[in-house]
Protein backbone atom coordinates (compact mmCIF):
# COMPACT_ATOMS: atom_id res chain seq x y z
CA UNK A 1 0.00 0.00 0.00
CA UNK A 2 1.51 3.34 -0.93
CA UNK A 3 0.77 5.93 2.11
CA UNK A 4 2.68 8.79 0.27
CA UNK A 5 3.87 9.68 -3.16
CA UNK A 6 7.42 10.65 -1.73
CA UNK A 7 9.11 7.36 -1.33
CA UNK A 8 12.37 6.85 -3.45
CA UNK A 9 12.69 3.78 -5.48
CA UNK A 10 16.13 2.34 -4.50
CA UNK A 11 18.18 1.37 -7.16
CA UNK A 12 21.42 -0.64 -6.34
CA UNK A 13 23.23 -0.90 -10.22
CA UNK A 14 26.85 -1.33 -10.27
CA UNK A 15 28.99 1.89 -9.71
CA UNK A 16 30.11 3.11 -12.88
CA UNK A 17 33.85 4.08 -13.48
CA UNK A 18 33.94 7.82 -12.42
CA UNK A 19 31.58 6.37 -9.05
CA UNK A 20 34.22 4.45 -8.52
CA UNK A 21 36.78 6.70 -9.25
CA UNK A 22 35.69 8.48 -5.90
CA UNK A 23 37.13 11.46 -6.94
CA UNK A 24 34.23 13.64 -8.88
CA UNK A 25 32.09 12.68 -5.95
CA UNK A 26 35.10 14.55 -3.43
CA UNK A 27 35.56 17.38 -5.26
CA UNK A 28 31.74 18.19 -5.50
CA UNK A 29 31.44 17.76 -1.69
CA UNK A 30 34.09 19.77 -1.74
CA UNK A 31 32.67 22.56 -3.94
CA UNK A 32 29.60 22.77 -1.23
CA UNK A 33 31.27 23.51 1.27
CA UNK A 34 33.12 26.21 -0.35
CA UNK A 35 30.01 27.47 -1.58
CA UNK A 36 29.11 27.74 1.86
CA UNK A 37 32.14 29.41 2.93
CA UNK A 38 30.75 32.58 1.36
CA UNK A 39 27.65 32.09 2.52
CA UNK A 40 25.49 34.42 4.83
CA UNK A 41 26.10 33.33 8.72
CA UNK A 42 23.52 31.29 10.31
CA UNK A 43 24.63 32.16 13.87
CA UNK A 44 25.04 35.66 15.62
CA UNK A 45 27.43 36.90 18.16
CA UNK A 46 24.82 35.90 21.15
CA UNK A 47 26.13 38.19 24.11
CA UNK A 48 26.43 41.42 21.61
CA UNK A 49 24.10 40.76 19.33
CA UNK A 50 20.70 39.56 20.69
CA UNK A 51 17.67 37.53 18.04
CA UNK A 52 14.47 39.41 18.08
CA UNK A 53 11.78 37.57 19.74
CA UNK A 54 8.02 37.04 17.81
CA UNK A 55 5.40 39.85 19.03
CA UNK A 56 4.21 36.47 20.82
CA UNK A 57 6.83 35.39 22.50
CA UNK A 58 6.07 33.72 25.80
CA UNK A 59 8.52 33.42 28.39
CA UNK A 60 9.04 34.24 32.02
CA UNK A 61 6.34 35.20 34.10
CA UNK A 62 5.36 37.94 35.80
CA UNK A 63 3.25 39.11 38.68
CA UNK A 64 2.22 43.17 38.08
CA UNK A 65 1.29 45.26 40.39
CA UNK A 66 -1.15 48.42 40.23
CA UNK A 67 -0.41 52.26 39.50
CA UNK A 68 0.35 52.21 43.05
CA UNK A 69 2.24 50.04 43.99
CA UNK A 70 0.23 46.91 45.82
CA UNK A 71 0.61 43.65 43.96
CA UNK A 72 -2.60 42.96 41.71
CA UNK A 73 -2.80 39.72 42.63
CA UNK A 74 -5.77 38.13 44.99
CA UNK A 75 -5.06 34.81 45.01
CA UNK A 76 -8.07 33.34 43.31
CA UNK A 77 -6.85 30.50 42.14
CA UNK A 78 -7.84 30.79 38.85
CA UNK A 79 -4.48 30.30 37.27
CA UNK A 80 -3.77 27.48 39.30
CA UNK A 81 -6.85 25.35 37.89
CA UNK A 82 -6.60 26.89 34.49
CA UNK A 83 -2.36 25.76 34.58
CA UNK A 84 -2.44 22.22 32.18
CA UNK A 85 0.84 21.43 33.47
CA UNK A 86 -0.02 22.09 37.59
CA UNK A 87 3.18 24.18 37.38
CA UNK A 88 0.81 27.08 40.05
CA UNK A 89 0.65 26.74 43.59
CA UNK A 90 -0.09 29.12 46.16
CA UNK A 91 -1.41 29.99 49.56
CA UNK A 92 -3.74 32.81 49.86
CA UNK A 93 -3.83 35.59 53.53
CA UNK A 94 -5.72 37.93 54.45
CA UNK A 95 -4.51 41.79 54.33
CA UNK A 96 -4.22 43.42 57.85
CA UNK A 97 -4.29 46.87 58.87
CA UNK A 98 -1.90 49.36 57.27
CA UNK A 99 -0.94 46.63 54.16
CA UNK A 100 -3.07 48.25 51.76
CA UNK A 101 0.04 50.07 49.75
CA UNK A 102 0.96 46.40 49.62
CA UNK A 103 -1.78 44.37 48.33
CA UNK A 104 -4.70 45.86 46.40
CA UNK A 105 -7.45 43.74 47.52
CA UNK A 106 -8.27 42.16 51.17
CA UNK A 107 -7.00 38.74 49.90
CA UNK A 108 -3.39 38.38 48.75
CA UNK A 109 -0.89 35.88 47.83
CA UNK A 110 1.45 34.53 50.64
CA UNK A 111 3.12 32.20 48.61
CA UNK A 112 2.32 32.02 45.03
CA UNK A 113 4.86 29.80 43.31
CA UNK A 114 5.83 28.62 39.47
CA UNK A 115 7.31 25.70 38.83
CA UNK A 116 9.38 26.48 35.42
CA UNK A 117 10.08 23.13 34.99
CA UNK A 118 6.81 21.74 34.50
CA UNK A 119 5.53 24.99 32.82
CA UNK A 120 4.81 24.67 29.64
CA UNK A 121 4.36 28.69 28.31
CA UNK A 122 1.10 27.96 26.98
CA UNK A 123 -0.25 31.29 28.63
CA UNK A 124 -3.63 30.04 29.89
CA UNK A 125 -2.97 31.57 33.24
CA UNK A 126 -2.67 35.29 31.78
CA UNK A 127 -5.82 34.29 29.67
CA UNK A 128 -7.67 32.97 33.56
CA UNK A 129 -6.67 35.90 35.15
CA UNK A 130 -9.52 38.37 36.27
CA UNK A 131 -7.22 40.74 37.75
CA UNK A 132 -4.57 41.71 35.02
CA UNK A 133 -2.07 40.30 37.46
CA UNK A 134 -0.21 37.31 35.62
CA UNK A 135 1.65 38.24 32.43
CA UNK A 136 3.96 35.77 30.55
CA UNK A 137 6.92 38.41 29.20
CA UNK A 138 9.79 38.04 26.67
CA UNK A 139 12.41 37.48 29.37
CA UNK A 140 13.91 34.00 28.75
CA UNK A 141 14.03 31.89 32.15
CA UNK A 142 17.66 31.53 32.94
CA UNK A 143 18.91 28.34 33.80
CA UNK A 144 20.06 26.86 37.11
CA UNK A 145 22.06 24.42 38.37
CA UNK A 146 19.79 22.82 40.93
CA UNK A 147 15.82 21.74 40.21
CA UNK A 148 15.17 23.76 43.23
CA UNK A 149 16.44 27.24 42.31
CA UNK A 150 13.91 26.34 38.91
CA UNK A 151 10.83 27.29 41.50
CA UNK A 152 10.14 30.33 40.95
CA UNK A 153 8.17 32.30 44.60
CA UNK A 154 7.16 35.71 45.08
CA UNK A 155 11.03 37.05 44.87
CA UNK A 156 11.37 36.35 41.27
CA UNK A 157 7.49 36.96 39.74
CA UNK A 158 6.48 39.83 41.62
CA UNK A 159 7.72 43.20 39.55
CA UNK A 160 9.78 45.21 41.22
CA UNK A 161 8.09 48.91 42.45
CA UNK A 162 10.99 50.94 40.74
CA UNK A 163 11.37 47.98 38.43
CA UNK A 164 8.07 47.73 36.28
CA UNK A 165 8.08 45.00 33.78
CA UNK A 166 6.80 46.13 30.13
CA UNK A 167 3.84 43.76 29.38
CA UNK A 168 1.79 46.31 26.74
CA UNK A 169 2.27 43.85 24.13
CA UNK A 170 0.23 40.87 25.67
CA UNK A 171 -1.94 43.78 27.69
CA UNK A 172 -3.39 45.07 24.32
CA UNK A 173 -6.46 47.49 24.80
CA UNK A 174 -8.26 44.84 23.75
CA UNK A 175 -7.81 42.43 26.38
CA UNK A 176 -8.11 45.18 28.96
CA UNK A 177 -11.39 45.98 27.27
CA UNK A 178 -12.49 42.06 28.02
CA UNK A 179 -11.47 42.10 31.17
CA UNK A 180 -13.01 44.89 32.70
CA UNK A 181 -16.35 44.68 31.01
CA UNK A 182 -19.12 44.79 33.91
CA UNK A 183 -21.37 43.23 31.02
CA UNK A 184 -19.31 39.46 31.58
CA UNK A 185 -20.09 37.88 35.29
CA UNK A 186 -16.53 37.17 36.27
CA UNK A 187 -16.39 40.69 35.78
CA UNK A 188 -18.28 41.88 38.33
CA UNK A 189 -17.56 42.10 42.00
CA UNK A 190 -19.74 41.61 45.01
CA UNK A 191 -20.87 45.28 45.30
CA UNK A 192 -21.44 45.14 41.83
CA UNK A 193 -23.69 42.59 41.93
CA UNK A 194 -25.55 44.08 45.40
CA UNK A 195 -26.52 47.27 42.80
CA UNK B 1 82.08 27.40 7.73
CA UNK B 2 83.15 31.03 8.48
CA UNK B 3 81.79 32.76 11.71
CA UNK B 4 79.60 34.55 10.12
CA UNK B 5 77.84 32.01 8.20
CA UNK B 6 77.13 29.67 11.69
CA UNK B 7 75.92 32.61 13.58
CA UNK B 8 73.19 33.23 10.58
CA UNK B 9 72.71 29.45 10.41
CA UNK B 10 71.55 29.60 14.72
CA UNK B 11 70.13 32.69 13.64
CA UNK B 12 67.89 30.41 10.42
CA UNK B 13 67.61 27.58 12.79
CA UNK B 14 66.08 29.76 15.52
CA UNK B 15 64.10 31.30 12.52
CA UNK B 16 62.58 28.58 11.00
CA UNK B 17 61.85 27.01 14.77
CA UNK B 18 59.81 29.68 15.46
CA UNK B 19 58.07 30.33 12.35
CA UNK B 20 57.01 26.68 11.83
CA UNK B 21 55.73 27.14 16.09
CA UNK B 22 53.94 30.16 14.77
CA UNK B 23 52.59 29.05 11.91
CA UNK B 24 51.17 25.81 14.05
CA UNK B 25 50.02 28.09 16.51
CA UNK B 26 47.70 30.13 14.14
CA UNK B 27 46.88 27.29 12.38
CA UNK B 28 44.95 25.76 15.07
CA UNK B 29 43.07 29.56 14.64
CA UNK B 30 42.41 29.20 11.29
CA UNK B 31 41.27 25.52 11.23
CA UNK B 32 38.82 26.65 14.54
CA UNK B 33 37.54 29.88 11.93
CA UNK B 34 37.32 27.91 8.65
CA UNK B 35 35.83 25.19 10.44
CA UNK B 36 32.91 27.91 11.23
CA UNK B 37 32.89 29.35 8.27
CA UNK B 38 32.11 25.98 6.19
CA UNK B 39 29.43 25.31 8.88
CA UNK B 40 27.74 29.13 8.35
CA UNK B 41 29.08 29.95 11.93
CA UNK B 42 31.11 32.77 13.16
CA UNK B 43 34.07 30.97 14.69
CA UNK B 44 36.34 32.29 17.44
CA UNK B 45 35.99 35.97 18.09
CA UNK B 46 35.55 36.96 21.43
CA UNK B 47 39.90 36.79 22.71
CA UNK B 48 41.04 39.59 20.72
CA UNK B 49 39.86 41.56 17.49
CA UNK B 50 38.49 38.33 15.63
CA UNK B 51 39.39 36.30 18.04
CA UNK B 52 43.42 36.41 16.73
CA UNK B 53 44.59 35.63 20.31
CA UNK B 54 42.47 32.57 20.27
CA UNK B 55 45.97 30.43 20.52
CA UNK B 56 47.55 32.44 23.30
CA UNK B 57 44.66 31.82 25.26
CA UNK B 58 44.56 28.06 24.17
CA UNK B 59 48.35 27.47 24.94
CA UNK B 60 48.05 29.12 28.65
CA UNK B 61 45.27 27.17 29.19
CA UNK B 62 47.47 24.00 27.77
CA UNK B 63 49.75 25.28 30.44
CA UNK B 64 47.77 25.51 33.76
CA UNK B 65 45.98 22.20 33.32
CA UNK B 66 45.93 19.82 35.50
CA UNK B 67 48.89 17.51 34.35
CA UNK B 68 47.79 13.77 35.14
CA UNK B 69 49.96 10.64 34.63
CA UNK B 70 47.82 7.65 34.71
CA UNK B 71 49.60 5.27 37.84
CA UNK B 72 49.58 2.20 35.77
CA UNK B 73 51.27 3.73 33.16
CA UNK B 74 55.37 3.71 32.27
CA UNK B 75 56.12 7.01 32.92
CA UNK B 76 59.52 7.82 31.17
CA UNK B 77 57.82 6.40 27.64
CA UNK B 78 54.60 8.75 28.89
CA UNK B 79 56.83 11.61 29.15
CA UNK B 80 59.20 10.81 26.19
CA UNK B 81 55.95 10.02 23.44
CA UNK B 82 55.55 13.95 23.02
CA UNK B 83 59.02 14.84 23.03
CA UNK B 84 59.74 12.61 20.69
CA UNK B 85 56.42 13.50 18.67
CA UNK B 86 57.51 17.22 18.82
CA UNK B 87 61.04 15.99 18.19
CA UNK B 88 60.47 14.71 14.70
CA UNK B 89 58.00 17.37 14.03
CA UNK B 90 60.54 20.00 14.25
CA UNK B 91 63.30 18.29 12.65
CA UNK B 92 61.95 18.07 9.68
CA UNK B 93 61.80 21.99 8.65
CA UNK B 94 65.88 22.45 8.52
CA UNK B 95 65.86 21.15 4.94
CA UNK B 96 63.25 22.63 3.43
CA UNK B 97 64.65 25.68 1.19
CA UNK B 98 62.45 28.91 1.80
CA UNK B 99 64.30 31.06 -0.39
CA UNK B 100 67.27 31.44 -2.99
CA UNK B 101 69.26 33.30 -0.24
CA UNK B 102 70.88 36.58 1.08
CA UNK B 103 74.06 37.85 -1.28
CA UNK B 104 76.73 39.96 0.19
CA UNK B 105 79.86 40.80 -1.73
CA UNK B 106 81.51 38.31 -0.58
CA UNK B 107 79.55 35.35 0.22
CA UNK B 108 75.74 33.84 -0.16
CA UNK B 109 73.65 33.13 2.53
CA UNK B 110 71.14 30.88 2.15
CA UNK B 111 67.60 29.94 3.42
CA UNK B 112 67.98 26.71 4.17
CA UNK B 113 69.45 25.44 7.01
CA UNK B 114 71.42 22.59 5.52
CA UNK B 115 71.37 21.75 1.93
CA UNK B 116 71.80 17.83 2.83
CA UNK B 117 72.51 15.58 -0.52
CA UNK B 118 70.09 13.26 0.67
CA UNK B 119 67.01 15.57 1.83
CA UNK B 120 64.78 13.74 0.70
CA UNK B 121 65.79 10.08 2.62
CA UNK B 122 65.88 12.45 5.32
CA UNK B 123 62.38 13.85 5.25
CA UNK B 124 61.28 10.28 5.04
CA UNK B 125 63.73 9.14 7.88
CA UNK B 126 62.38 11.34 10.28
CA UNK B 127 58.91 11.12 9.30
CA UNK B 128 59.35 7.42 9.79
CA UNK B 129 60.61 7.97 13.10
CA UNK B 130 57.57 9.93 13.71
CA UNK B 131 55.65 7.28 14.14
CA UNK B 132 57.46 6.22 17.37
CA UNK B 133 56.22 9.41 18.84
CA UNK B 134 52.99 8.03 18.56
CA UNK B 135 53.64 4.61 19.46
CA UNK B 136 55.23 5.19 22.22
CA UNK B 137 52.52 7.57 23.85
CA UNK B 138 49.96 4.98 22.98
CA UNK B 139 51.48 1.93 25.01
CA UNK B 140 53.07 3.92 27.62
CA UNK B 141 49.44 5.16 28.04
CA UNK B 142 48.50 1.40 29.49
CA UNK B 143 44.75 2.07 28.07
CA UNK B 144 42.93 0.24 25.46
CA UNK B 145 41.68 3.13 23.31
CA UNK B 146 45.22 4.58 23.54
CA UNK B 147 46.84 0.96 22.25
CA UNK B 148 43.97 0.52 19.67
CA UNK B 149 44.80 4.33 18.68
CA UNK B 150 48.71 3.45 18.85
CA UNK B 151 48.24 0.36 16.60
CA UNK B 152 45.89 2.19 14.24
CA UNK B 153 48.28 5.32 13.44
CA UNK B 154 51.42 3.08 13.30
CA UNK B 155 50.07 0.59 10.57
CA UNK B 156 48.46 3.34 8.29
CA UNK B 157 51.60 5.52 8.63
CA UNK B 158 53.75 3.18 7.98
CA UNK B 159 51.50 1.67 5.21
CA UNK B 160 50.97 5.13 3.37
CA UNK B 161 54.92 5.69 3.81
CA UNK B 162 55.58 2.73 0.92
CA UNK B 163 52.90 4.58 -1.26
CA UNK B 164 54.53 8.13 -0.49
CA UNK B 165 58.34 6.74 -1.05
CA UNK B 166 57.26 5.32 -4.29
CA UNK B 167 55.68 8.17 -5.23
CA UNK B 168 58.74 9.84 -5.20
CA UNK B 169 60.89 7.68 -6.53
CA UNK B 170 59.29 8.82 -9.97
CA UNK B 171 60.33 12.29 -8.62
CA UNK B 172 63.66 11.38 -8.08
CA UNK B 173 64.08 9.23 -11.57
CA UNK B 174 63.19 12.60 -13.16
CA UNK B 175 65.05 15.14 -11.20
CA UNK B 176 67.97 12.94 -10.86
CA UNK B 177 68.57 14.28 -7.12
CA UNK B 178 67.37 13.67 -3.30
CA UNK B 179 68.49 17.38 -2.41
CA UNK B 180 65.04 19.77 -1.93
CA UNK B 181 67.44 22.74 -2.86
CA UNK B 182 68.07 21.33 -6.41
CA UNK B 183 64.89 20.10 -7.16
CA UNK B 184 63.50 23.36 -6.57
CA UNK B 185 66.09 25.23 -8.87
CA UNK B 186 65.61 22.41 -11.47
CA UNK B 187 62.05 24.00 -11.18
CA UNK B 188 63.08 27.21 -12.11
CA UNK B 189 65.18 26.33 -14.83
CA UNK B 190 61.34 24.19 -16.20
CA UNK B 191 58.21 23.71 -15.65
CA UNK B 192 57.02 22.56 -11.80
CA UNK B 193 57.19 18.88 -11.39
CA UNK B 194 53.42 18.94 -11.03
CA UNK B 195 53.15 18.87 -14.79
CA UNK B 196 55.19 15.98 -15.32
CA UNK B 197 54.13 14.45 -12.11
CA UNK B 198 50.29 14.81 -11.67
CA UNK B 199 49.47 11.09 -10.60
CA UNK B 200 52.73 11.12 -8.50
CA UNK B 201 51.62 14.58 -7.37
CA UNK B 202 48.48 13.40 -6.19
CA UNK B 203 49.27 10.15 -4.44
CA UNK B 204 51.84 11.68 -2.82
CA UNK B 205 49.13 14.14 -1.41
CA UNK B 206 47.15 11.40 -0.48
CA UNK B 207 49.97 10.29 1.55
CA UNK B 208 50.53 13.12 3.10
CA UNK B 209 46.88 13.65 4.54
CA UNK B 210 47.20 9.87 5.95
CA UNK B 211 50.63 10.39 7.13
CA UNK B 212 49.61 13.54 9.21
CA UNK B 213 46.70 11.93 10.69
CA UNK B 214 44.28 14.35 9.15
CA UNK B 215 40.61 13.68 7.86
CA UNK B 216 39.34 11.53 5.91
CA UNK B 217 42.66 9.54 7.80
CA UNK B 218 42.22 10.68 11.30
CA UNK B 219 41.39 7.14 12.52
CA UNK B 220 44.52 7.43 15.12
CA UNK B 221 42.50 10.07 16.84
CA UNK B 222 38.64 9.12 16.01
CA UNK B 223 37.27 10.72 18.80
CA UNK B 224 33.73 9.20 17.95
CA UNK B 225 35.24 5.62 18.71
CA UNK B 226 38.16 5.78 20.14
CA UNK B 227 37.64 8.54 22.84
CA UNK B 228 40.90 10.15 22.01
CA UNK B 229 42.87 7.74 20.33
CA UNK B 230 46.79 7.21 21.30
CA UNK B 231 46.47 10.47 23.09
CA UNK B 232 43.14 9.49 25.63
CA UNK B 233 45.45 9.20 28.89
CA UNK B 234 47.33 12.67 28.03
CA UNK B 235 46.31 16.05 29.36
CA UNK B 236 47.97 19.19 29.57
CA UNK B 237 50.65 20.49 27.86
CA UNK B 238 51.47 16.71 26.53
CA UNK B 239 48.32 16.76 25.26
CA UNK B 240 49.55 20.32 23.70
CA UNK B 241 52.47 18.42 22.74
CA UNK B 242 50.79 16.16 19.98
CA UNK B 243 48.01 18.39 18.94
CA UNK B 244 50.79 21.26 18.13
CA UNK B 245 53.22 18.61 16.68
CA UNK B 246 50.27 17.42 14.29
CA UNK B 247 50.02 21.13 12.92
CA UNK B 248 53.75 21.77 12.50
CA UNK B 249 53.05 18.39 10.74
CA UNK B 250 50.88 19.87 8.47
CA UNK B 251 52.99 23.28 7.91
CA UNK B 252 56.39 21.08 7.12
CA UNK B 253 54.20 18.43 4.57
CA UNK B 254 52.60 21.47 3.01
CA UNK B 255 55.80 23.09 2.22
CA UNK B 256 57.14 19.99 0.86
CA UNK B 257 54.41 19.54 -1.41
CA UNK B 258 55.05 23.07 -2.72
CA UNK B 259 58.79 22.52 -3.20
CA UNK B 260 58.50 19.23 -4.70
CA UNK B 261 55.72 19.42 -6.61
CA UNK B 262 55.00 23.28 -7.21
CA UNK B 263 58.19 25.19 -7.72
CA UNK B 264 59.07 25.52 -4.14
CA UNK B 265 59.58 29.43 -3.66
CA UNK B 266 60.06 30.39 -7.56
CA UNK B 267 56.69 31.68 -9.36
CA UNK B 268 56.37 32.57 -12.51
CA UNK B 269 58.42 35.33 -14.42
CA UNK B 270 60.47 35.91 -11.67
CA UNK B 271 63.77 36.58 -13.69
CA UNK B 272 61.48 39.06 -15.67
CA UNK B 273 60.61 41.44 -12.74
CA UNK B 274 64.04 42.59 -12.88
CA UNK B 275 64.46 42.85 -9.10
CA UNK B 276 67.62 42.93 -7.29
CA UNK B 277 68.45 39.37 -5.43
CA UNK B 278 67.57 40.13 -2.34
CA UNK B 279 64.41 41.54 -2.58
CA UNK B 280 63.72 38.87 -5.07
CA UNK B 281 64.29 36.10 -2.32
CA UNK B 282 61.82 38.20 0.07
CA UNK B 283 59.39 37.83 -3.02
CA UNK B 284 60.08 34.43 -3.38
CA UNK B 285 60.05 33.70 0.29
CA UNK B 286 56.42 35.35 0.71
CA UNK B 287 55.13 33.30 -2.74
CA UNK B 288 56.27 30.58 -1.06
CA UNK B 289 54.39 31.25 2.14
CA UNK B 290 51.79 31.65 -0.45
CA UNK B 291 51.81 28.09 -1.50
CA UNK B 292 51.96 26.63 1.61
CA UNK B 293 48.97 28.57 2.71
CA UNK B 294 46.77 27.68 0.20
CA UNK B 295 47.91 24.12 0.72
CA UNK B 296 46.84 23.94 4.61
CA UNK B 297 43.57 25.60 3.16
CA UNK B 298 43.23 22.67 1.04
CA UNK B 299 43.97 20.23 4.48
CA UNK B 300 41.41 22.06 6.30
CA UNK B 301 38.93 22.41 3.71
CA UNK B 302 39.18 18.10 3.13
CA UNK B 303 38.34 17.96 6.90
CA UNK B 304 35.58 19.51 7.14
CA UNK B 305 34.01 18.40 3.90
CA UNK B 306 34.95 14.43 3.66
CA UNK B 307 33.87 12.18 6.38
CA UNK B 308 36.30 9.51 8.16
CA UNK B 309 37.46 6.34 6.20
CA UNK B 310 36.59 2.96 7.70
CA UNK B 311 39.79 0.89 8.21
CA UNK B 312 39.75 -1.94 6.04
CA UNK B 313 38.45 0.92 3.46
CA UNK B 314 41.59 2.99 4.29
CA UNK B 315 44.50 -0.44 3.89
CA UNK B 316 42.44 -1.03 0.70
CA UNK B 317 43.17 2.64 -0.06
CA UNK B 318 46.67 2.35 1.11
CA UNK B 319 47.80 -0.95 -0.84
CA UNK B 320 45.41 -2.08 -3.17
CA UNK B 321 45.42 1.42 -4.81
CA UNK B 322 47.69 3.48 -4.10
CA UNK B 323 50.64 1.53 -3.86
CA UNK B 324 49.92 -0.42 -7.39
CA UNK B 325 49.28 3.20 -8.90
CA UNK B 326 52.70 4.22 -8.19
CA UNK B 327 54.27 1.69 -8.91
CA UNK B 328 52.33 2.20 -12.31
CA UNK B 329 53.64 5.81 -11.95
CA UNK B 330 57.42 4.28 -11.91
CA UNK B 331 56.95 2.39 -15.05
CA UNK B 332 55.53 5.08 -16.95
CA UNK B 333 58.54 7.55 -15.54
CA UNK B 334 60.92 4.92 -17.06
CA UNK B 335 59.40 4.43 -20.25
CA UNK B 336 58.75 8.24 -20.88
CA UNK B 337 62.22 9.09 -20.08
CA UNK B 338 63.63 5.86 -22.60
CA UNK B 339 61.69 7.17 -25.10
CA UNK B 340 62.34 11.41 -24.64
CA UNK B 341 66.36 10.39 -24.41
CA UNK B 342 66.22 11.82 -20.59
CA UNK B 343 67.85 8.50 -19.23
CA UNK B 344 71.15 8.99 -17.60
Amino acid sequence: MQLTNRSIQVVKNELTLAERLYFPAIIKGMIITLTHLFKRKATIKYPDQQRELAPVYRGQHVLKRDEAGAERCTACGLCAVACPAEAITMESAERTKGEENLYREEKYAKIYEINMLRCIFCGLCEDACPKEAIFLTDRIVPSSFTRGEEVFGKDKLVEGIDLRVDVTKRQTQEVLNFKTDKKHKHNQTYLDRQK
Amino acid sequence: MTDSMLIYKIILCVIVFAVSLGAAAYMTWGERKLAAWLQDRVGPNRAGPLGLLQPIADGIKMFFKEEMIPTHSNRWLFILGPCFFMLCACMTGVVIPWGAGWQTETTLYPMQVTDINIGLLYLLGVVSIGVYGVMIGGWASNNKYSLLGALRASSQMISYEVAMGLALIALVMMTGTLSLKEIVEQQDAGMANVVYQPLGFIIFLICAFAETNRAPFDLPECESELVGGYHTEYSSMKLGFYLFAEYINMFISSAIMASLYFGGYNFPFQHELGLDGNILTIVQSAFFFGKIFLFIFLFMWVRWTLPRFRYDQLMNLGWKVLLPLAIANIIITGFVMLFTGKLG
